[in-house]
């Protein structure tokens, strides 16, 4: 792993074939001859390392998140703090905190994970906070009357009925990551972020990889977004039974 | 211990070139809210109008769906390459698009979110459409606009660093030269862009608190 602003750059990216087809010599927005020489060695591993990084943020600040909303819902003083806390987090900008990290954590993807981790927290402590507490009081007052211990209660009604909301928070806290984990390639020159940043450093705009990377960040937000969004319904059967 | 080190290299470093900073800080907010102004004159009725008129859910969701996940630096990458202006309005173009939709978002949902008795009693009261959308909605979905604005605002001042990154100026012109400013200055300039934009998320954090405050219902 090599760091873009501690190596200089990188190497050059419009390779010599010998023949440079005429798309690339004139900077073509679709060059398919360079898409097809370069889908094995650029785009497909950056691909695989963003969703990776991805699903380790997300799955981290998921842990964190939730864990910090059971202690917000179960102690209402904490809520505020929580909150807030989050808040701060998230009005902080992303290239200044892996800056920051850096000399603490090096050029790692610690470096790049805490801040991605961070941002993951706002949306998904508020909304499942949310879920939590717009469970109908009735409702729990029928649990209670059915002899659930707290516990139970917690565990049957509380928390599935929560469920669309934590889902919800948990779509937009996943494409937000994939969003801003491009940046993160500034610092480690790893995931979708590093053919967009090799594109950008070439004195012409190298116009066939910054649509590359920038089509794929995108598809791999709405693939993300579609297959959470069929999870909630496999979580939530009884919202279709209407 | 080297971190250590350095940490505190980057504070000596802030007075030390107060005055690079300064002007650096400066550039880079001009940027931010030069977009941000845009954004907010071309977003701001826009959602205020559809939220009155209950129409345009589904533009609204979609387009903050879109922006959440568009990648700055790939907007601002599009900006430069399709677009012949300078530099600092081909960025301001990228950064009005991207503040857009948190703008519009918000302001669409505080209005449309109005208790419907509190705008049918002003209709009653024989108030004009444009009065009950000053009066009335305005009023009571501001918290909620202001907190769409908040959030514009810290994402443009972020991607107006990221910009600079790209094309120089600003302070992400420092964060992108350590040859020149060394890792003191890096990671002064980050402090900068941070403390910017803390700054400014506290200051309009602060201003929806209080009308919130003036808005709730006195308990």
């Amino acid at each position: 792993m090599t760091g873009r602003r501690l190596a200089g750059g990188g190497g050059p990216v419009i390779p010599n074939f010998g023949k440079p087809s005429s798309c690339l010599k004139h900077n073509g927005w679709f060059c398919t001859d360079w898409l097809h020489a370069h889908w094995g060695d650029i785009l497909q591993p950056a691909l695989v390392q963003h969703v990776l990084l991805t699903l380790l943020a997300v799955g981290i600040g998921f842990g964190i998140a939730f864990l910090l909303a059971l202690l917000g819902f179960r102690f209402r003083l904490l809520n505020a703090p929580l909150g807030a806390f989050t808040d701060v987090l998230y009005m902080l900008p992303s290239i200044a905190l892996f800056e920051i990290l850096l000399p603490i954590t090096g050029i790692t993807w610690t470096t790049i994970l805490i801040p991605l981790v961070a941002y993951t927290l706002f949306v998904l402590y508020r909304n499942t906070v949310a879920g939590l507490r717009a469970v109908p009081g009735e409702v729990l007052e029928s649990a209670r009357g059915m002899g659930l211990t707290r516990r139970q209660t917690f565990l049957r009604v509380e928390l599935p009925l929560a469920v669309p909301s934590i889902m919800a928070g948990l779509r937009i806290a996943t494409v937000s990551t994939i969003s801003i984990a491009t940046i993160a390639a500034f610092l480690v020159a790893d995931g979708l972020g590093k053919p967009i940043f090799d594109a950008l450093e070439q004195p012409d705009i190298f116009k066939t990889e910054l649509l590359a990377g920038g089509v794929l960040v995108v598809l791999l937000a709405l693939v993300a977004d579609a297959l959470l969004s069929l999870l909630q319904r496999a979580l939530t059967p009884w919202t279709r039974v209407r | 211990m080297i971190a250590g080190s350095l940490f505190l290299d980057a504070f000596r470093f802030i007075p030390h070139h107060a005055s690079l900073l300064l002007h650096e800080t400066g550039g880079t907010a001009k940027l931010a809210f030069a977009a941000l102004g845009i954004a907010v004159a071309l977003a701001l009725p826009l959602g205020l109008w559809l939220g009155h008129r209950h129409r345009g859910l589904l533009l609204a969701l979609g387009v903050s769906n879109l922006g959440r996940a568009l990648p700055s630096i790939v907007l601002i990458g599009f900006a430069i390459a399709l677009l012949r202006l300078t530099f600092f309005w081909e960025c301001a173009v990228a950064l009005v698009i991207l503040a857009i939709p948190p703008i519009l978002t918000n302001a669409y949902f505080a209005i449309e979110g109005v208790d419907p008795d509190a705008v049918e009693a002003a209709r009653g009261m024989g108030l004009t459409e444009a009065q009950i959308l000053r009066r009335v909605e305005l009023p009571l979905g501001l918290p909620l606009i202001l907190a769409g604005l908040r959030i514009a605002a810290v994402f443009v001042i972020a991607t107006a660093t990221i910009a600079g990154i790209v094309g120089g100026g600003g302070l992400g012109d420092v964060i992108a030269n350590e040859q020149t400013y060394g890792s003191a200055g890096v990671l002064g300039a980050s402090y900068c862009v941070a403390a910017m934009a803390l700054l400014v998320a506290a200051a309009l954090g602060l201003l929806q608190h209080v009308t919130y405050r003036r808005m709730a219902p006195r308990a």
